[in-house]
């Protein structure tokens, strides 16, 4: 059926291939894929924007996204994206990570791009366990939280705290912009929508590296209904990160999106 | 272009601008670090990109997502460094992206020393990275000749869309040696219809190494196998020394070809018929050639500087039908000529016998002596 231009609202962003997504039903990868889509549209930057894929849930992301995009090794997207900016310095380059790709595997490689300030926008997905194994703890799990490979809970004094990558990476000179947003409801979606805009804008306008962290849902390695997966975020995820600007440079602060 | 005193690190880094280098990505480690400071002062001045990388597995990955725009794009790096970076060429072979990588090979294994060896033939040229890979092995044995295979060895990765590698041990990296440079190529980024570089007027593109079918997957490796056909049939180069009437034949690449060569020299000073193949691409191995050689040579005697890796391809080559010893150092230590020669002679007077391990024989002459 052909909708009239007129009647409507809500369309596929042109980022978007036809592709139906693999991602499971209540798994805000969608949402995160599409606000992303929207910006790129938004910006009018489909034909100079690569993309890294991490290793995990969204390996896929290439199918997804009608831009030029690369399949990285497990954590090594931004290094594969610094490789690619520093001979292309006049592309959108960002890369897509979860939480074990970015906050496990790839510690070095993110902290690095960070510090060097490489102009890179990174979309990182925290749904504090390994979804595409089978959810495995991550270093994102919440204490007590039961996992496959921590079955009675996490337990701190065995298996260590979470990491807080935002406010890790906030630390650094390099970062131009960093924070963190939850996908749990519409207002919080909105909200991440706007960072990403401005994630980009920061890379588009040379002022640094860029990261939104995103809370995100794990229904099915949660074993919960979607509904109650983006309660599970409100009610533990964001107590234990905290949602926020933690680091905005000045210039970064002028750019009105 | 006239000669000059360059040192083997410093003239690889030299070679690779004047072919077109645009992106360096590397990481400290001797004795290779010469290549990555060479170049930390000569490429932002070119306009080019150089990084220091936080690891070895940072900089191959930077190499991979460099590769992936179509750009020349190389890393360097010794033995220890070179084994962090298996993932990434895995992945590089995978993707069918061309890159280049120099091993400027020390002692091992773990972390060894930094003297000069030759013990990751085996990872070059059969193994490494996880899965079926070909990639092309180029082996110099002087700074002259790192200089000249630096920019075959762009052309050839591009080529093919393969990794490859130079392998030189620490001692052609560090020597100094007159040598001539070619003339400074302009980078000019080749068009290709694979590269990811922004899908500006024409539909996105696509770089991975994921196959999830393994039907698709096996295609792959078929397509990676046939191309690897057209680079034996293609691409063998080796240097041959005073075989025309050899007996004994031996073999040695880098370094091992090189000081065996003024063994031959001196045993030719004394009547022996000896003569050397020096194989310049390990891989591609020249099979053809040791096989010819096996019809005229009564024995070979591989040379190397590790406890036999080469070896086991001058077996399969010579199938035998003739004996082959063995003759190497390992762990950092260079053999010195007069050890060649005592081998050569010792063969020219006891007949080997083709029964023998020429490793084992080697090892316990080598065990017996040190006793």
């Amino acid at each position: 059926m052909t909708i009239a231009p007129n009647n409507l609202v809500y369309d596929r962003p042109e980022a978007f291939t036809d592709m139906p997504t693999h991602y499971c039903p209540g798994c805000t990868h969608g949402v995160a894929h599409r606000l992303i889509a929207e910006v790129l549209d938004e910006m009018k930057v489909i034909d100079r924007t690569i993309g890294v894929a991490p290793v995990g849930c969204s390996v896929f992301a290439y199918n997804y996204f009608d831009t030029d995009f690369v399949e990285a090794p497990h954590g090594r997207a931004p290094a594969m994206a610094t490789g690619i900016k520093r001979v292309l310095p006049d592309r959108i380059v960002f890369t897509y990570q979860g939480d074990g790709d970015l906050a496990s595997i790839g510690m070095g490689e993110i902290v690095h791009a960070a510090a060097r300030g490489e102009n890179l926008t990174v979309i990182f997905i925290n749904n504090a366990n390994y979804g595409m194994t089978g959810g495995q703890m991550a270093p994102t799990t919440l204490p007590g939280m039961k996992t496959t490979s921590s079955p009675d809970g996490r337990d701190v004094e065995t298996q260590g705290y979470p990491i807080r990558m935002a406010e890790m990476l906030s630390t650094l000179e390099g970062v131009g912009y960093c924070v963190k947003r939850s996908l749990h409801d519409p207002k919080n979606i909105r909200l991440a929508k706007k960072a990403i805009r401005t994630a980009f804008e920061t890379q588009w306008r040379g002022l640094g590296f860029s990261m939104v962290e995103l809370l995100s849902t794990c229904p099915t390695n949660w074993g919960m209904t979607p509904v109650n997966s983006l309660k599970f975020v409100e009610e533990h995820m964001v107590p234990a990160y905290p949602l926020g600007d933690y680091k905005i440079t000045d210039p970064i602060k002028q750019i009105k999106v | 272009m006239s000669r000059e005193l360059w040192k083997g690190n410093e003239a690889i880094a030299e070679a690779a601008v004047r072919a077109g280098l645009e992106a360096y990505f590397g990481y400290p480690i001797t004795p290779q670090t010469e290549i990555l400071e060479y170049l930390s002062r000569r490429m932002p001045k070119l306009g080019r990109a150089f990084l220091q990388a936080e690891s070895e597995l940072g900089a191959i990955n930077m190499v991979y997502g460099a590769a992936c725009t179509g750009a020349r794009v190389m890393s360097s790096s010794s033995s220890p460094g070179v084994s962090l970076m298996m993932e990434g060429l895995s992945y590089i072979a995978g993707t069918e992206v061309p890159a280049v990588l120099v091993n400027v090979m020390r002692g091992g294994p773990g972390l060894g020393n930094i003297a000069p060896a030759q013990g990751d033939y085996n990872q070059a040229v059969h193994g490494g990275g996880h899965g079926d890979y070909p990639r092309i092995v180029l082996a110099p044995a002087s700074v002259q000749e790192a200089i000249d295979l630096m920019a075959l060895s762009f052309d050839l990765a591009e080529k093919y869309r393969m990794i490859t590698m130079l392998i030189l041990d620490g001692s052609v990296g560090q020597m100094m040696e007159p040598a001539e440079m070619p003339e400074m190529r302009s980078p000019n980024r080749k068009k290709f219809d694979w590269a990811t570089d922004g899908a500006l007027n024409r539909d996105r593109r696509v770089l991975s190494s994921i196959y999830l079918d393994p039907l698709a997957e096996e295609q792959t490796n078929f397509r990676l196998m046939q191309r690897w056909k057209e680079v034996m049939a293609n691409e063998v180069r080796y240097k041959e020394y005073f075989l025309e009437d050899a007996e004994i034949v031996i073999v040695g690449f880098g370094t091992a070809g090189r000081v065996s060569l003024s063994a031959v020299r001196a045993a030719r000073e004394r009547g022996i018929k000896v003569g050397l193949l020096r194989p310049v691409t390990v891989s591609p191995f020249p099979y053809e050639v040791l096989d010819r050689l096996t019809g005229q040579a009564r024995t070979f005697l591989v040379v190397e500087m590790n406890t036999g890796q080469m070896l086991e391809d001058v077996r399969l080559a010579v199938r035998g039908r003739v004996p082959v010893a063995f003759y190497g150092r390992t762990g950092g230590v260079v053999p010195f000529p007069d050890e060649i020669l005592d081998e050569i002679q010792r063969i020219n007077t006891e007949p080997v016998s083709a029964e023998a391990d020429p490793r084992q024989s080697w090892l316990d002459r080598m065990t017996a002596i040190k006793a």
